[in-house]
């Protein structure tokens, strides 16, 4: 087939999202989950007795666990399908990330499916956050002995 | 009151994710990297302690905590520990999330079957 007709059939069935629909939905979703978390750390540090900036600690381990939970049983792809940057952009995405690598290449085995390949999407954010803290810092530490 | 900012802070982050997704056609591994890259950078001069201050869990459960909490290790650690202490304190901080990450993934993965 040619290469333009191709195109026009691609762009026909392309399904026109609607950016502002969107964009409300990861407003409200993602707006819920910071009421989640700061809900979660009020109730660990009154109820646990935990000291504030632990709290804040085992209220991130808490969302990973859920949305671990929730991808291994195969309903988180249906809900970010739904919500989209709403559930990405918070913890829970980089949690969901390194779970369904995980559960896809378990098969392949466990040293190089497993292990070789469960960074593979989460990986990017690890990296690209260690690199870009390393060279920030750097910068702030040589702005504070001038 | 906390609620009400936690619930803007993070809708309005979420929000522009979704907007850069859709206006540039990028994937989401795209935009969580650049939201890493943003909040290590808010970190420099400590921007992101006081979005953390007026929205509380609004500010830490985005991904660009994540960015916030490596920076503020790594000048943490600066502090103690001199130049070497960029790299010791750079994880001091996040490594709980990313250690729930693994092993909780590694765990359920035995468990679990993939499903599509």
């Amino acid at each position: 087939m040619e290469k333009k007709k191709y195109k026009e059939i691609v762009d026909k069935h392309t399904p026109k999202e609607n950016i502002l629909v969107n964009a409300l939905t990861a407003f409200t979703i993602g707006g819920i989950m910071g009421i989640i978390g700061q809900g979660l750390i009020e109730f660990y540090s009154y109820f646990l007795t935990i000291p504030e900036k632990e709290a804040s600690v085992c209220m991130i381990v808490t969302l990973i666990f859920i949305s671990c939970l929730l991808t291994s049983l195969g309903f988180f792809d249906k809900i970010v399908n739904f919500c989209k940057c709403g559930l990405i952009i918070p913890i829970t995405g980089f949690a969901h990330a390194t779970m369904s690598a995980a559960l896809e290449y378990r098969k392949e085995g466990f040293v190089t499916g497993l292990g070789a390949n469960m960074l593979k999407l989460s990986g990017a954010v690890i990296i690209f956050g260690v690199v870009s803290a390393w060279t920030f810092s750097l910068i702030r530490m040589l702005l504070g002995v001038i | 009151m906390i609620y009400l900012h936690a619930f803007i802070f993070a809708g309005i982050i979420c929000a522009l994710g979704q907007i850069i997704l859709d206006k540039f056609k990028l994937t989401p591994g795209h935009i969580t990297v650049l939201f890493v890259i943003i909040g290590a950078f808010l970190d420099v001069f400590s921007i992101y302690d006081k979005f953390v201050a007026w929205a509380g869990g609004g500010a830490l459960v985005p991904i660009t905590s994540f960015g916030h909490m490596l920076t503020h290790g790594a000048i943490a650690g600066y502090e103690d520990n001199g130049f070497m202490g960029l790299l010791i304190g750079t994880f001091d901080l996040t490594s709980a999330g990313i250690c729930a990450a693994i092993i909780f993934s590694f765990y359920l993965s035995l468990i679990f079957k993939p499903r599509d």
